[in-house]
């Protein structure tokens, strides 16, 4: 920490439990949530809220954890990939990955699943054209989309 | 005896990696920490072509925090040149650079912020030279070249007569198409932790070819290959752009400056100026009869492998290969040429010269075709080469029967239905006539698999598990569940008793790589041959415990069976070690001279490429709208047929981003456009209505069961399919990819004043 620089308190709910770090100014959220916590599944890639990869939903909405500033999150709830993956509720959504071969290198998979969720949290019957503008802020490079798509469309009707 | 069912082989399992990717505990090599490890950063030339004068690294090297700055003065005692076939790329940069971003120098620092202070305050001095911009430019040169030449690689072939051929066709056509420098966007940018220590050297990197890196350190650091590990973690996409050496000779180069392990993760705009596709220019002359029957060809091409060799050499003879295309042509000559310029090294990317030559062909193609009044389709079939005879002369014989692939497609796809219909709403469609629909077709071969060299160990537990060790790196292909289902299928025993430990050249046996679609092919033979030699171990183990012949003895689900009676596997080895413990060992070896006798002759396989695509082109703007697209995949015989889909949509939609969107943009050997923003790749939206792959299995592959790669195919077709189905609607033939609006609107404009 370069001098005269003061670190800022957070306190947030992380994947459904109290945290609490003290932060750069400057600091992204990504870098709190995999240097500090651990959290791994959070993925940097284009560092240009392009990509998604870096997505985590702040209050339920995606973010790009890589340019949001982490004491943004302050008072907020944030949910990474590892809260998604320990909450039974996503795992017809995470299972709907797997039928599908939704996935293949698996490093856009933490936020896209994230995004998905975020959608359909919002809308249980999206159409297949609201899946496609949810998700135009994730890129996936592997797998062409299509068996994404078909991912949601199954998810949304097994949770439903 | 009735043949056996598969049990896992041909079925669409769950991915053995699907738990750590869908929780974030998947490990990728950005994921790591190494104790005491420095962070990196590089210092990249802002020029592209320049005489280095002076470093000076003094200011960076007294920063509190820094553990070392690495310049060409530190890279003594080691070989300095490294490279997959010409050992022309220096670990950082010496005497001068050849490409703007090429590392002059880099900082290991205490954290990344004091690296990146850092490394602001290396001081370099240039002597600026003339920029070499592009093909045209690297071949009409006056001034100081990149290399001692602008020529990287020369390569050609030819048979029959093509001279006196071309005097006696009945028509000449000569075209040029150009395709542009395009960045593969794996979305996990280059990142290597190395460690070097007296007489040893770890990596940990996002690498495609470990064994191949694992080489390249130990020649460089005067080392033996026992002495360099290489461990590749999940790889976040690699589409070639991580074959063969990239980062690590820097990286490791800094660890032993550093004296500590070293962590260099490349941001994208980084990563983009590490490696590329080959832009491309070819030139095609083709004579025909009236009849359609193409008589000869003469082809030239040349890449731009930018400022260093990298994969030149290969993707030279590859863009020759497969310019000619899948047709029998009595007379054909080819010329190819590689050339140096300043601009990002071009390496591997997913079917080397592929798209690049057929792109070419197929276009040219359509040109015939229009002109001579025939279906294009049918142009095509009519000049195919037929089954078991040769493409390439002296080459392996095409195996498939591609008039029958071709027809798979144009059926699913509604070819001819299609057509007339595009046809029809033309001239009979709405009043303003600003949208106009066509169809579009190209079709491909492509020699694939590199080297049939591979090797695969597997030991089969006291408790019926199993583990196999293979050298593929997972990169997203799904290689580790693949080699899983054939090592379940060969040793008897259910997938989900299968583990797979892949990619660390101290745990696993050598592997030549991961590219060319050859894994599945070649990794797959070498994991049957293991776990063959397990269940003939396990037969002959049955065979003494039932006093029986091992030709006697039923193995399935984990257990030997005689008359009625059965013993599990885990019995049989602790029967054989006497106690509760022991394990049986089985090995495969994939060489040329495979037992099978399917390998002897190159290429391992032919991969097909097939593509058939409707668009809407809006005549007012240029826009073109990818409507529907059919690609087909002939894996042979499908061992996960979701994940074969997979790879032929992944790659269909990689190819709809240099068809469309794609292109690094270079002005004086700047690059204009290093990042996701400027550079756009396709998105959801992009996703066309319909988005089809026709999956065949011929059972001609030379791997297990059949099996043949896949992979690179789906990436071949997609731009001459859609460019000729702008044509269809507009009757604007564009030669330059990516197809913006503003290259189609002036190529309508062209048409118009024509």
């Amino acid at each position: 920490m370069p001098d005269g620089m003061t670190e800022i308190p957070v306190r947030f709910t992380l994947n459904g439990a109290e945290a609490e770090a003290a932060v750069a100014p400057r600091m992204p959220l990504i870098d709190l949530l995999r240097g500090e916590f651990g959290l791994t599944g959070t993925k940097r890639s284009c560092d240009a809220q392009v990509c998604g990869a870096c997505a985590v939903l702040l209050d339920g909405q995606p973010v790009s954890s890589c340019t949001l500033p982490a004491f943004e999150a302050r008072g907020k709830a944030v949910l990474t990939v590892e809260g998604l993956a320990a909450d039974e509720r996503s795992a017809p959504l995470t299972e709907a990955f797997v039928n599908n071969a939704a996935f293949q290198c698996g490093f856009c998979t933490p936020g896209m699943l994230l995004a998905a969720k975020a959608l359909l949290d919002a809308d249980p019957a999206p159409s297949e054209e609201t899946i496609k503008d949810a998700l135009s802020g994730n890129v996936c490079r592997c797998t062409g989309y299509k068996k994404i798509v078909e991912a949601v469309e199954e998810a949304a009707e097994a949770m439903r | 005896m009735t043949e056996r069912e598969f049990r896992t082989v041909g079925k669409a399992v769950r991915r053995v990696d699907a738990d750590d990717k869908l929780s974030g505990r998947a490990q990728f090599t950005g994921d790591m920490s190494v104790p005491g490890m420095a962070f990196a950063k590089l210092v990249p030339s802002p020029l592209p072509h320049a005489r280095i004068v002076r470093v000076d690294a003094a200011r960076a090297r007294a920063m509190p925090g820094v553990y070392a700055v690495l310049t060409a003065d530190e890279l003594v005692n080691m070989e300095t040149r490294y490279g997959s076939d010409k050992k022309d790329r220096p670990v950082v940069a010496m005497d001068k650079v050849r490409f703007q971003g090429e590392p002059v120098a880099a900082v290991a620092a205490v954290d990344l912020a004091t690296a990146e202070a850092a490394a602001e305050l290396v001081e370099v001095e240039y002597e600026e030279l003339p920029v070499v911009s592009g093909i045209d430019a690297a071949l009409d040169w006056r001034g100081e070249p990149v290399h001692e030449s602008n020529l990287c690689h020369e390569y050609g072939y030819e048979w029959g007569d093509v001279d006196a051929a071309f005097r006696n066709c009945d028509r000449v056509f000569e075209d040029t198409f150009t395709f542009p420098m395009v960045y593969h966007y794996a979305m996990e940018p280059h990142v290597c932790i190395a460690s070097y220590e007296p007489g040893r050297i770890r990596l940990w990197t996002s690498a495609q070819h470990p064994f191949l890196v694992q080489a390249e350190i130990a020649r460089l650091f005067r080392l033996q290959l026992d002495q360099v590990q290489v461990v590749v973690p999940f790889v976040g996409g690699g589409y070639g752009s991580k074959s063969y050496t990239k980062i690590e000779p820097l990286v490791a180069a800094l660890s032993r400056e550093a004296g500590r392990p070293a962590r260099l993760a490349l941001s994208v705009e980084e990563a983009m100026r590490t490696v590329r596709r080959h832009a491309a220019k070819a030139t095609i002359r083709t004579g025909v009869m009236n009849d359609g029957t193409i008589i000869a060809r003469d082809c030239v091409g040349y890449v731009d492998t930018g400022g260093y060799t990298d994969n030149g050499v290969r993707v030279t003879e590859r863009l020759a290969d497969r310019m000619p295309g899948p047709y029998a042509i009595p007379h054909v000559r080819v010329k190819s040429y590689g050339l140096f310029t300043n601009s990002t090294p071009a390496g591997s990317y997913r079917s080397i010269g592929g798209p690049q030559a057929v792109w070419a062909c197929e276009s040219q193609m359509d040109v015939i075709a229009h002109a001579l009044g025939l279906d294009p389709f049918e142009f095509r079939v009519k000049n195919l080469v037929p089954q078991g005879e040769e493409v390439r002369r002296g080459k392996r014989p095409i195996e498939g029967d591609l008039e029958a692939a071709l027809r798979s497609v144009a059926d699913a796809f509604g070819w001819e239905a299609s057509r007339e219909r595009a046809a029809s709403e033309r001239t009979s469609g709405p009043a303003d006539g600003g949208v106009k629909r066509g169809v579009g077709f190209a079709c491909a071969v492509t020699n694939s698999g590199a080297s049939p060299t591979s090797t695969s160990l597997a030991r089969l537990h006291a408790d019926g598990s199993a583990t196999v060790f293979i050298g593929s790196a997972e990169m997203g292909q799904g290689s580790r569940s693949a080699m899983a289902q054939i090592a379940a299928e060969e040793m008897r025993i259910p997938y989900e008793k299968v583990r797979v430990v892949a990619s660390d050249t101290a745990a696993v046996p050598w592997d030549r790589s991961t590219g060319s679609s050859r894994s599945t092919t070649l990794m797959g033979l070498a994991v049957q041959g293991a776990g063959a030699d397990i269940r003939e171990q396990l037969l002959r183990l049955a065979a003494e415990h039932f006093e029986a012949f091992p030709d006697e003895i039923d193995a399935e689900d984990g257990q030997a069976s005689f008359k009625g009676e059965t013993v599990a596997f885990s019995a049989l080895v602790r029967e054989m070690f006497g106690g509760s413990g022991g394990e049986l060992i089985g090995r495969g070896y994939v060489t040329p001279k495979h037992p099978s006798g399917k390998l002897r002759q190159d290429p391992v396989f032919w991969e097909v490429s097939i593509g058939a695509a409707e668009v809407e082109v809006d005549t007012a703007t240029g826009e073109v709208r990818l409507l529907r697209y059919y690609s087909v995949s002939d894996p042979g015989k499908a061992i996960n047929p979701k994940q074969v889909e997979g790879q032929d949509e992944g790659a269909a939609m990689q190819a709809i981003g240099h068809t469309l969107l794609e292109e690094m943009l270079y002005e004086d050997g700047q690059l204009l456009n290093p990042n996701l923003v400027d550079y756009r790749v396709p998105l959801f939206t992009d996703l066309p209505g319909e988005f089809e792959t026709v999956l065949l299995e011929t059972g001609n592959g030379p791997g297990p069961y059949g099996a043949k790669g896949v992979g690179e195919g789906g990436i071949v077709c997609v731009a001459p399919a859609v460019a000729n189905a702008v044509f269809d609607a507009t009757g604007a033939r564009v030669s330059s990819l990516p197809l913006t609006p503003e290259r189609v609107w002036r190529a309508l404009r062209e048409q118009q004043d024509a």
